[in-house]
């Protein structure tokens, strides 16, 4: 049996800090947001020409004034992605910008994906975003309320935000981008770090009842340890997947990937030191179950 | 838990082979309709645009309240009632009635049987609100009545959209309603939506009025651009015939003057108008004026009584055969503005199938091979188990003929990762059994019946997760939500039914074997 609960103290402590720092990269650095949450344009650009390159791109989009341009390889040497803000919201932007690009590379290149979102709808989709991430979070809130004792929901709960807010953390201290598929990605990971703090605590609900004698910092130790092995596999299986998406998916992917596999990390880690902890600190025992139990 | 029936078996084993019928069935073609389903690819995978029109009501809005000044100026004219000093202003209308005359309006207003202001019982309101401030009375549309008008509008608007991207042809395009002013246009495989764009950018608002040079033309007269934005014109406010009554208008070459043309024909009102005002404006200029600008103004030279003519302005046979599709669709009630496009071309959407199938091979392998290694026999269930798993949700999805999107492919792969935890579950179960329990038999039991409610409660929070992605979710998200929430109840089918028969049918034969997983 592995002593999980020697380190719940210094994990504990771990955890305050990565919240902590993580908040305040997301308070004082921000967030990368994509196009989707900024509005703007969006290019993927093919070029069967050597001479074109993020350098000489760069120069052509700069002479179009479209404001802030960022020119960037997108998977292998002849991708390209091209973004700007599209501050007047252009109409006919994308016919312009082929017709200058004509005169400098010819028929040398191909625009294989175009997307602008305007400022309304950038918005929109910012607001429904974070309206879907805080409806995940409530609704597990009253899941878990309604299927276990109000410690158990406490522990669920900040193991939960704790995933959330320090897998937005890393994005945003590498300035990773945020669009759609993130969003997607954040509310998976609530159903996946919710999943696994779960079947903890069902064991640990369950041994509560059966031993009266063991105190809850050893019981959930015992519970996680009876858990361990399902919970490697499934985060290994779950990560297989994810890696094979990140590394095979195409570029699209990539950044929805990451961020479901930092969250299955966290996530896992969250269930065994967030989680269990909160129901350490709490002093929750046999009782609590039991009263539980009565009023049933 | 071990046993099974022979009734469940068949019925298990019908169902299995049923959905892999189904999900096979992307792979040929067949004649009937019921076995002729597919999945659909979305947008982001066959190539195409996808583009979020929004209608800008604010001209609407103020032509009505115009209309509404003169409706009501003449009412109340009718019945005697003075009121004056009709003006509008942020779109509201504003005037002063007499202390005596007061009541009768406000009256008039607020009557439900109303002919000047409509009442919508449903909504118990009226179309216009008015508002009592003293002898300055102030009218404007209510909350239903904005509702009723923007309604109208976009219901006018979808018909003409429908009506051009027709037009143009496009293979299967949809077309949908969004909120009360918006409407969403999905144009599968199309490459290059540049043309589709610009007739959808243009309200296509025709009208001919002749150019005049008095300033107090008893219609007003108006300063207009030409389409080439240098020259100007004065033209009348007078309409004599606009879009509407137009029949058809069709691109032509103009042998004798070598141009391309449109020519129109009228319907019998316009072409009455135009005949009447040809004959007696003889010599003078005509101009035809679309969206504000003048494409050209010609002079007069006959009365055109057979109700036809043409529009010349320079054209090349691409723009006329544009205008021409623009004035047979009709007029949009309002500008239309994209305020949302996404174009993928076919080639990344080929490219992003590719990558997505290559993932979900190696996903696959790299699961199947990781449960072999972990679990053996139980390993090679749950890998059997997996890859009919695969083929159920596959045939759902193609039952439902759901859209599969890149995301969504992602979400296969994903629910293939996670679709593992419930046999683990179960099987780590068995084991704890086991250190106590000699019985295999209810070894397995116990490690069906205890491992239940962990494994109801992990698939719960997941599916609460796709639930809210499905309804908040856009496009690609929204086809990621649905791979996974459907994988849920796939994975729990073939978890409790497949997966159970095979470990059931090994365990009664190795009844008394040790160390049985």
């Amino acid at each position: 049996m592995i002593a999980f609960n020697k380190y719940y103290n210094h994990f504990n402590l771990l955890s305050s800090v990565l919240i902590v720092v993580s908040l305040l990269l997301l308070i004082f650095k921000g967030l990368n947001f994509g196009i989707d949450f900024k509005g703007g344009t969006l290019i993927e650009l093919r070029a069967s020409d050597s001479k074109i390159n993020v350098s000489s791109l760069r120069d052509r989009f700069n002479q179009m004034d479209l404001g802030d341009v960022s020119v960037k390889k997108f998977g292998n040497d002849t991708d390209f992605l091209v973004k700007f803000e599209n501050k007047d919201n252009k109409k006919n932007i994308i016919e312009e910008i082929k017709t200058n690009l004509d005169k400098s590379f010819g028929n040398n290149y191909d625009f294989r994906r175009v997307e602008n979102v305007g400022p309304k709808v950038s918005a929109e989709l910012l607001k429904s975003g974070v309206i879907a991430i805080s409806l995940s979070l409530a609704l597990m809130l009253i899941y878990i309320w309604i299927r276990f004792e109000w410690q158990f929901s406490l522990g669920a709960i900040l193991a939960l935000f704790h995933d959330v807010i320090v897998t937005l953390g890393v994005f945003s201290l590498f300035s990773l981008e945020i669009n759609l598929s993130i969003i997607a990605a954040v509310l998976t990971i609530v159903g996946y770090s919710m999943n696994d703090t779960v079947v903890i605590f069902d064991r640990v609900r369950e041994n509560l009842r059966k031993y009266s004698d063991i105190k809850i910092f050893e019981l959930t130790n015992i519970s996680i340890n009876e858990t361990l092995s399902r919970t490697i596999i499934t985060s290994a299986t779950t990560l297989l997947a994810l890696l094979a998406i990140y590394f095979f998916g195409g570029e699209i992917l990539k950044g929805f990937s990451l961020a479901m596999i930092l969250g299955v990390v966290f996530g896992t880690y969250s269930s065994i030191y967030i989680a269990n902890t909160v129901l350490v600190r709490l002093r929750v025992s046999q009782k609590t179950v039991l009263r539980e139990d009565d009023q049933k | 838990m071990l046993y099974f029936s022979k009734l469940r078996i068949l019925f298990i084993t019908l169902f299995s082979v049923l959905f892999i019928l189904i999900a096979s069935s992307n792979l040929f073609k067949f004649d009937d309709d019921f076995f002729d389903k597919k999945i659909n690819l979305g947008l982001d995978l066959q190539g195409g645009s996808y583009l979020l029109l929004e209608i800008d009501n604010e001209p609407v809005i103020e032509q009505k309240l115009q209309n509404l000044t003169t409706t009501i100026r003449n009412y109340f004219k009718e019945k005697n009632i003075k009121i004056n000093n009709i003006k509008i202003d942020n779109q509201n209308i504003f005037f002063n009635v007499t202390n005596n005359d007061k009541q009768s309006v406000l009256d008039v207003f607020q009557d439900e049987n109303s002919d000047l202001n409509p009442y919508y019982p449903r909504f118990k309101s009226h179309q216009l609100e008015i508002e009592d401030t003293g002898l300055n009375l102030k009218v404007n549309f209510s909350r239903q009545g904005l509702i009723k008008l923007k309604t109208s509008s976009q219901d006018q608007a979808i018909e003409i959209v429908r009506r051009r991207v027709d037009e143009v042809g496009t293979n299967e395009p949809n077309i949908l309603k969004r909120g009360n002013n918006r409407i969403l246009v999905e144009l599968p495989g199309l490459d290059d939506p540049m043309r589709i764009k610009s007739l959808l950018g243009k309200t296509a608002n025709l009208t001919f009025r002749f150019v005049t040079n008095d300033e107090n033309d008893r219609f007003g007269v108006e300063k207009l651009k030409f389409e080439n934005g240098l020259e100007e014109a004065t033209v009348s406010k007078r309409i004599i015939i606009s879009g509407e009554n137009l029949l058809d208008a069709q691109p032509k070459m103009d042998t004798q003057a070598n141009q391309t043309i449109v020519s129109f024909t009228l319907d019998r009102v316009g072409a009455k108008r135009f005949g009447k005002a040809t004959s007696t404006g003889i010599g003078k200029q005509l101009a035809i004026v679309l969206d504000g600008k003048i494409i050209s103004a010609p002079v007069v030279r006959d009365t055109i009584a057979s109700g036809s003519g043409q529009i010349s302005g320079g054209f090349t046979f691409q723009t006329a055969t544009d205008l021409a599709l623009l004035l047979r669709s009709g007029a949009l009630p309002a500008p239309l503005e994209i305020i949302e496009e996404r174009t993928v071309g076919p080639d990344l959407g080929q490219d992003s199938i590719n990558a997505g199938m290559i993932a979900l091979a190696i996903g696959f392998m790299l699961v199947i091979i990781f449960m072999f290694v972990k679990y053996k026999i139980f390993g090679l269930i749950t890998n059997v188990t997996l890859i009919v798993n695969l083929f159920i949700l596959l045939g759902v999805l193609t039952l439902f003929e759901a859209t599969l999107t890149l995301p969504g492919i992602a979400g296969i792969i994903l629910t293939v990762g996670m679709a593992v935890d419930a046999n683990v579950l179960i099987f780590e179960r068995i084991k704890e059994e086991l250190k106590d329990e000699t019985n295999n038999i209810l070894a397995f039991d116990g490690g069906y019946t205890k491992s239940r409610t962990a494994i109801l409660d992990a698939n719960i929070t997941t599916l609460l997760a796709a639930i809210i992605l499905f309804f908040m979710g856009s496009g690609p998200v929204k086809g990621f939500a649905v791979t996974l929430g459907v994988g849920i109840f796939t994975t729990l089918f073939s978890v409790y039914f497949i997966a159970r028969l095979f470990t059931s049918i090994y365990v009664s034969r190795n009844k008394d074997k040790e160390k049985l997983i």
